[in-house]
């Protein structure tokens, strides 16, 4: 059987590793290819990376870092951050990247998701959407980093991005990022429901039974874990970290 | 020294990053002389079949590999949809492929429960069926990273290597004297790909090229 994947989804902010609390202040981590290394040895799966302020600071993917990330990772990596055009998306698959992640450029030109995936298959489309749950209890769909609310509604938006040729979704929930709580199961499960691609959850995992349950109750395809990963523990220092892989079998497989 | 051969489809940054890593001598090349001159050839791919195809028969070098392996004996190794196009065919083309081994390629939809999505993609455990050069140094759980959405079938169980499962059994590798095939990705399954590309390194160390045959 197919296992389900576990991901670390390592944010930057070009050449520094950082973990941010609901896309607010954010810690700085490390350098990202000393991370990548330990990661390498701890032999996870998969690496996802966000420039979480390219789009924002009008900035080019750090071409540099990734290449030397590729040099050093020998597992499938995905990269997201500042990609606006198919030319970019193709240079950053060209260096060794499997799968682009497009977030504010697929909001604004979802011709994007359609082109890369024609030049490169949908498999290499991760259409990345960060949801915040406002008061009167709806979702709603946000760019630039969590900065600006869009109109569109993430079911909406899924089955689009979707229908154009995303080949996985990455759902981030804003108001659970960085701080342990679990993952929203509620929106996962309604984008989970509404497509039938892959859907990585991401935001709030603390703890193994988070990751058990977004599989088994939100039906979520692979798991992104980004404060578990580089810190001890909750309110502790930086520490590289991988969950034991028999444990997460027993839960997640 | 393996020759990465490069006819203008898929990423091959990859596969010679990992072999740099394993500190063995490769280059990627698309001129026909050089790979004449290899001593062992990998054969990537990525994209459709037909295309992969109507690119190696344009290019010339479908004659050239051909030479190369079945009348010099180079060793092959085809990864992904390098390793469909060592077989007959396939349900997504109408060219043939190389047809050094008999059997083809099958599309996973209508074939495997609906729950499942294809792609087949992500880490997925595969099971020895025979024992080679190739699958030195592994033993029980052994897991590889496929992206694929059509599988291989071989005619002949002799030529299966190692069978996976996504709602079907199909071959995840396949092997026949001087040829390899390999449909996961050994440069993205870290440790396990590493070993297995190191196997088809060091095929060549323990003989020349008329011994490859004997110690595989």
């Amino acid at each position: 059987m197919l296992r389900t994947r576990v991901i670390p989804c390592l944010q930057l902010i070009d050449q520094a590793l950082v973990k941010t609390v609901k896309f607010g202040k954010y810690n700085y981590i490390g350098d990202p290819v000393n991370t990548v290394r330990i990661f390498n040895e701890l032999e996870v799966d998969e690496l996802c990376f966000l420039d979480i302020r390219a789009t924002i600071e009008k900035r080019q993917p750090n071409i540099k870092i990734l290449k030397e990330i590729a040099n050093e990772c020998f597992m499938p990596l995905s990269y997201g951050g500042g990609i606006r055009d198919v030319e970019t998306a193709l240079k950053i698959l060209s260096i060794g990247f499997e799968k682009i992640v497009i977030n504010t450029s697929a909001v604004e030109n979802p011709e994007l998701i359609t082109e890369i995936a024609r030049h490169s298959g949908n498999q290499s489309v991760i259409v990345s959407i960060d949801v915040k749950k406002s008061f009167n209890g709806n979702y709603a769909v946000y760019s630039h980093d969590g900065s600006v609310k869009t109109r569109l509604n993430p079911i909406e938006w899924a089955k689009k991005a979707e229908s154009i040729g995303a080949g996985e979704l990455l759902l981030t929930s804003i108001d659970r990022d960085g701080t342990w709580k679990g993952f929203d199961l509620e929106v996962i499960k309604k984008i989970t429901s509404a497509v039938s691609i892959p859907v990585i959850a991401n935001g709030g995992a603390g703890s193994i039974n988070d990751i058990r349950k977004v599989v088994k109750e939100a039906n979520a395809s692979a798991v992104a874990l980004g404060s578990m990963v580089v810190y001890q523990q909750k309110g502790m220092g930086v520490l590289i970290n991988f969950p034991d892989r028999l444990e997460l079998q027993k839960v997640i497989n | 020294m393996i020759t990465i051969i490069d006819y203008g489809i898929g990423n091959l940054g990859s596969v010679l990053n990992m072999l740099k890593k394993l500190g063995v001598p490769a280059k990627i090349t698309s001129i026909p002389e050089e790979i004449l001159k290899s001593e062992k050839l990998l054969l990537p791919g990525v994209g459709s079949f037909d295309t992969a195809m109507t690119r190696l028969n344009e290019s010339g070098l479908f004659g050239v590999i051909n030479e190369m392996v079945l009348e010099k004996g180079v060793p092959i190794l085809g990864i992904c949809l390098g390793m469909q196009l060592i077989m007959e065919g396939s349900e997504e083309g109408e060219l043939p492929g190389f047809g050094w081994i008999k059997g083809r390629a099958y599309h996973f939809n209508k074939r495997i429960p609906f729950t499942l999505k294809v792609p087949h993609m992500g880490w997925n455990d595969v099971t020895l069926t025979a024992r080679n050069s190739l699958t030195k140094g592994f033993d029980e759980e052994i897991r590889f990273y496929f992206v694929h959405s059509y599988f291989v079938r071989v005619e002949n169980q002799a030529h299966s290597m190692m069978k996976c499962n996504y709602g079907v059994e199909f071959d995840a590798a396949v092997h026949k004297d001087n040829i390899y095939g390999a449909q996961f990705h050994p440069e993205k399954s870290h440790k396990f790909g590493m070993q297995f590309l190191r196997n088809f390194a060091e095929i060549w160390s323990c003989s020349g090229p008329e011994l490859s045959l004997a110690c595989s």
